[in-house]
Order: structure tokens, then C-alpha cells, then sequence
């Protein structure tokens, strides 16, 4: 059994957070992502969890670290500017392989810029934003039933991977309403235990230690600083620092293909849209107001880490078409991966791109 | 004595300098953690960066050695999400007081169920001798040359209006009142700050005109007036000894706290 109501994208992001099993969520608020914060404020007391208001986005995040080391799976909610506090202790998150969920409910910038207006601008920031070499997921929702499916999912890559995970929405996801299916049950994986007479952050096979959270009696020594597989620290040997650093990149970007999650449609196509987030929606308005089988669309719910074996599924793709809002972000990821040409159609100040707009692209490469 | 098995045997030699006051501050918390007769798989380390921050490194308990100046919102975490553990913390007064200063204030107005040792020596020791929001103003520092001409905070007096339960100062040379206070704080529900003063001789005592380690601690020790001493100078209108500073119980009291194991 499962329930259908109309929800705003906020909201669902919540309820699929507590569907999710998440029992902790540390924020600050921030427009567009406040409703997040404020349903957990609502809900978690109910269900035996913590929301705590924090002082900050950097202690969000930093409390959000600390109660997902107890084994709680534990969530943060925010927009630009708290994401850019952020990043050093996103950073801390990656280092230390410690699995939790960040929502950003992406806003214009740079700075303050536009509080209340969509943008992808932090696509990126994402990827990169903290300082040295590292790899996280980014999700992308692009409706009201994502918010909730791909929180859940965060959640489970999150602890499968031991990875901070990002659900990258937008201020025109987070507000929208619509109609969401809610399940009684979600499935959840959490993450491997540590085994008796393995070591904290001793990988497997797969690159990824066993978990033990604190209070399991393994009295695991968690460090930002580099270390070996018993967590201790070791600052100054060169191999220490590469062997740590490429199994933490490695065990994301070696299982691309298993975090990979994407839609295609008319793969036949000589003219593909690529998209992810909300522009999704003017696309597949596009195809609905003239359906036609030349015109293709790559929709991506996993940006991070960037699936380019999925721009192979269009084997007679002339051109690739890239509308984001930003000017021109997870595009430079495409021509990375491909010959053809790759049009960016980037639109910044909040608003979607209009489905004529996306024609009229599509009319001028064709 | 401190039981050798709250030690990491396999991570010494430790990187504290030699005349270093941090082992005695360790070695107290860890006295008052085995009166307390907490558990090693039910007691968490947690710290930001510098010095003092790596004495968790030592302990084997689970520890979560963080970044700078955000030990405390960590062990928020750890503790409201956990609170039948407890939380100890190790910070120094640059992670503490200036990039973390925020995060020590609002702790202490939450008044989480947790142990704060801040090991104060008055510089950052780990980079080389800096000033910090605790050196006094006049010393030298590599980055106060000519004499630091900022005024210093007074951490305790912080944490009292804060509204930390417990609040507490001595100093490396007060080891028996150190450990009783560490003691009484740990059994006092919510947060309890302990500021322990303490000897940096490699980047603070060489500068100061304070070259050996016994120096160092006699200008602690002599330096040093109980409140209730300097309560009553004042009372009395009599002046306050140039350069003293307060030391005993601040505080004790009641207020809501958060993160209690009910």
C-alpha cells in the first residue's frame, strides 16, 4: 500500500528523509530550503529523532558528521551560501568517509545573489568546492517525487559508498506542488559493519572500510588528517597520502556505472538534449508539444560521478544540446566525453528556459 | 595513576615538546574520566586542531579529531544523537576562542551534556607561536612583535555568560584541583568548561622572558589568585596583584541542558 497526496518538492524531500530512516538533521535556514528544516523540526521529535537548530552552516554539517559516527543516518538542508560555508567540512565528510546527505536547494549567486530564484550554479562547487582531491555523488531531482525517491537514494549510495551525498535541487523543485506516491516502505542499505580483525579504514575489495559507529566498542580514531587503515595519523609519507587519497577518488568513480542513474529517450536521435534538474521538464515539454523521433533526451538523476558512457547510448547523436541554469557548467563535462559539437544554452536570472527557446537552439544547429 | 590501557601504546612517541603542559591536562582528564568509572567502548574523544587537539590521537576510545575551531558542533552531534555516551572535549584557545569562538558560545548556551578541557597556553603552538585571542596583551609573539596590544578574552568568564552548568579555571600546576574540578564538572549534567592554563615553553615561554619549563609553571602557580581571594581584595578596596588571574569554580548551577541520558 502506499498513499498519494500533493505535496510541495521541500516537504517530500523531508518525508523521503524519514522514510529513509534519517533520525538527525542539524540546519540552519536558508531560502529556498527553509521548508526542509521546518518539516524536520516538525516530524523528527515525533519519530524519536534530533533536529537541532545550529548557529551556522558550518556546524550543521559538522553536527550532522558527529551523529552519523554514532551510526545515525543524518541530513542537512541549505542553499548557496550555506553550501559554500560548507565545504570544509564537506571536505572533512570525504576524507573521513562519513556517509551523509547535503541538500541543495540551489539558488542564484554568486554571494546573496537570488534568494528566492532557481539556478544550477553550484554544479560544480559540488564536485570541487573543498579543497584537495576527493569524490562524492550529486543527485538531481527534477519533480515532487523525486525530492522524496532520490532523498532515499542519497541516503542508501551515501552509506553504501561512504560518501557525503548531495541531492542537487533548485528553487523551482523545492516550491513546486505535486502529486507524490508515498510508500509504506523504502528499502534501505546501510552500511557494510566492520568485521572483527579488519581495520577502521582498511578497504575491501570493492575500496570501502567496514563501518563501526562510535559506542561498538572498536575505538576508531576518525582524523581529517591523512592516515593509514588504523586511522592514525601519517602526515608526511608520500605513499600514505597516495594510496588514501586515490582509494578515496577510486572507490566513486570505479563504480560509475552501479551509482549511475539516467533516463533515455529516442536514442535514435541525431539532435540530443542533455539535461538534469528542472530544465528536464521544458525538454520533455518540447518532445510532447512535437513528438519526433530525431530529437533525443539524456535526463541524468546522477550528475556526480558523470556517467559519459551514457552519452553513448545515442550512437547517431550529431549534436548534443546542453540547457542549464547556469552559464554553462556540467556542459564542459560533456565535451570532455564527446566528438560531436555540444551547444550550451545556458540561462541565468531564475526563470526556466522557455519551451520556444529550446526549440528555437534546437531550429539554429540543425 | 592512570590505568595504562586508556593509552594508544602503538602511537607514541606523541608530538608534544618537551616541558609541554598538555600531558599533565590529559593525564588529569583521564584521572577524573576512571573516578567517573566510565567505560573506554562509552566515553567519546572529540577535538578540533592544533596542540591540544591531538590528545584524543592518544586515547583509545572512539575519538573524532575535526577541524578547526568546530570540535564543539561535532560533539553537539555526537551527543544529541547518542546521549547515553559521554563526550569529552579537547580544544586549545585558538580553536576554541577565535575560530571556533561562535561554536563555544552557543554550545554553552545550549548546555549540552559534555566535558570541555580547553588546554589555554596563550598561542597557537602548533604553527609556530602566533598570537591568539587569549595572549596577553604586551607578549611577544611572532605575530605581536612589538607586544600583543589586543586585549584577551577571558574563556571561563565567556563560558559563565554563556550559561555553561560548570564552569571552572586552573592550570598546569594545580594538578589535584585540576583533576576535582574536571571530576565535579563531568558529574554536573550539562556543559562543563574547564579552562586549564598551561606552559607552552618552545613558542610562548622563549619570547616571554620565561626560557625554562619550571619558570613557566612557577609564573602559572604564583600568578594564580583564588576568586574568592580577589573577591575580597575587591570587596575590600584593596588592589589586584598586576598580571593575576582567577582560578576555582566559576560556576555550578542547574539550568535546562540539553543531550542528558534520560
Amino acid at each position: 500500500m502506499s498513499r498519494t497526496e500533493f505535496m510541495q518538492g521541500n516537504a517530500a524531500c523531508a518525508e523521503g528523509a524519514l522514510a529513509a530512516g534519517c533520525r538527525f538533521f542539524g540546519g540552519y535556514p536558508i531560502t529556498p530550503s527553509t521548508e526542509i528544516a521546518e518539516t524536520m523540526a516538525r516530524r523528527l521529535p515525533k519519530v524519536g529523532g534530533v533536529f537541532i537548530a545550529m548557529e551556522d552552516e558550518i556546524a550543521s554539517i559538522a553536527a550532522v558528521i558527529g551523529a552519523a559516527w554514532t551510526g545515525a543516518r543524518a541530513m542537512t538542508a541549505t542553499s548557496g551560501p550555506g553550501f559554500s560555508l560548507m565545504m570544509e567540512n564537506i571536505g572533512y565528510a570525504a576524507m573521513t568517509e562519513t556517509p551523509c546527505v547535503i541538500v541543495n536547494v540551489q539558488r542564484g549567486g554568486p554571494s546573496t545573489g537570488q534568494p528566492t530564484r532557481a539556478a544550477q550554479g553550484d554544479m560544480l562547487q559540488c564536485r570541487f568546492g573543498s579543497h584537495g582531491d576527493y569524490s562524492t555523488i550529486a543527485i538531481t531531482p527534477n519533480s515532487v517525487q523525486e525530492m522524496f525517491d532520490l532523498t532515499v537514494k542519497a541516503f542508501n549510495l551515501a552509506d553504501r559508498y561512504r560518501v557525503p551525498t548531495f541531492l542537487m535541487a533548485d528553487e523551482i523543485v523545492g516550491h513546486m506542488r505535486e502529486r507524490v506516491t508515498i510508500p509504506d516502505a523504502v528499502e534501505i542499505e546501510r552500511p557494510r559493519p566492520l568485521a572483527e580483525g579488519r581495520l577502521p579504514f582498511e578497504a575491501g575489495d570493492d575500496g570501502i572500510p567496514g563501518f563501526a559507529p562510535f559506542g561498538s566498542g572498536r575505538a576508531v580514531h576518525v582524523t581529517g588528517l591523512t592516515h593509514d587503515e588504523r586511522g592514525y595519523p601519517d602526515t608526511t609519507d608520500p605513499e600514505a597520502h597516495d594510496i588514501l587519497v586515490r582509494r578515496l577518488v577510486a572507490k566513486v568513480e570505479s563504480a560509475r556505472r552501479d551509482i549511475a542513474d539516467y533516463e533515455v529517450t529516442n536514442p535514435d536521435a541525431e539532435t540530443v538534449f542533455v539535461t538534469y534538474g528542472a530544465p528536464s521538464r521544458t525538454v520533455e515539454q518540447v518532445l510532447h508539444d512535437r513528438p519526433d523521433d530525431s530529437i533525443g533526451h539524456l535526463r541524468l538523476r546522477v550528475v556526480w560521478p558523470f556517467p559519459d558512457f551514457a552519452l553513448d547510448e545515442f550512437p547517431n547523436a550529431r549534436t548534443f544540446l546542453m540547457p542549464e541554469l547556469n552559464m554553462g557548467q556540467m556542459v564542459r563535462e560533456v565535451e570532455r566525453h564527446v566528438d560531436q559539437p555540444v551547444v550550451s544554452i545556458p540561462k541565468i536570472g531564475g526563470e526556466l528556459h522557455t519551451p520556444a527557446e529550446l526549440v528555437r537552439a534546437l531550429e539554429a544547429c540543425r | 595513576m592512570i590505568a595504562p590501557d586508556w593509552f594508544r601504546e602503538d602511537r607514541l612517541p606523541h608530538i608534544y615538546c618537551t616541558g609541554c603542559g598538555n600531558g599533565t591536562i590529559i593525564n588529569c582528564t583521564l584521572a577524573a574520566v576512571e573516578e567517573m568509572g566510565w567505560k573506554r567502548e562509552e566515553t567519546v574523544f572529540v577535538s578540533g586542531i592544533g596542540c591540544s587537539s591531538r590528545a584524543p590521537g592518544y586515547i583509545l576510545t572512539d575519538s573524532l579529531h575535526t577541524t578547526h575551531g568546530r570540535a564543539l558542533a561535532f560533539a553537539t552531534g555526537v551527543k544529541m544523537a547518542r546521549p547515553d555516551l559521554h563526550v569529552v572535549v579537547f580544544t586549545g584557545d585558538g580553536d576554541l576562542a577565535a575560530i571556533g569562538g561562535n561554536h563555544f558560545i552557543h554550545a554553552c548556551r545550549r548546555n549540552v551534556d559534555m566535558t570541555v578541557v580547553c588546554m589555554n597556553n596563550h598561542i597557537y603552538g602548533m604553527t609556530g607561536g602566533q598570537g591568539s585571542p587569549t595572549t596577553p596583551p604586551g607578549a611577544i609573539s611572532s605575530t605581536t612583535p612589538y607586544g600583543a596590544t589586543e586585549p584577551a578574552f577571558d574563556l571561563a568568564e565567556l563560558a559563565v555568560a554563556a550559561g555553561a552548568n560548570y564552569v571552572a579555571r586552573w592550570t598546569s600546576y594545580h594538578v589535584k584541583e585540576l583533576t576535582k574540578a574536571i571530576l565535579t564538572g563531568m558529574q554536573t549534567p550539562g556543559l562543563a568548561f574547564i579552562e586549564a592554563r598551561t606552559q607552552c615553553p618552545t613558542n610562548y615561554g622563549r619570547h616571554n622572558k620565561l626560557r625554562s619549563v619550571s619558570a613557566m609553571i612557577e609564573h602559572l602557580r604564583s600568578h594564580a589568585i583564588l576568586i574568592q581571594k580577589h573577591d575580597r581584595l575587591v570587596a575590600e578596596g584593596k588592589p589586584v596583584p598586576e598580571g593575576s588571574f582567577t582560578v576555582g569554580e566559576f560556576v555550578r548551577r542547574n539550568r535546562p541542558a540539553m543531550g542528558v541520558q534520560r
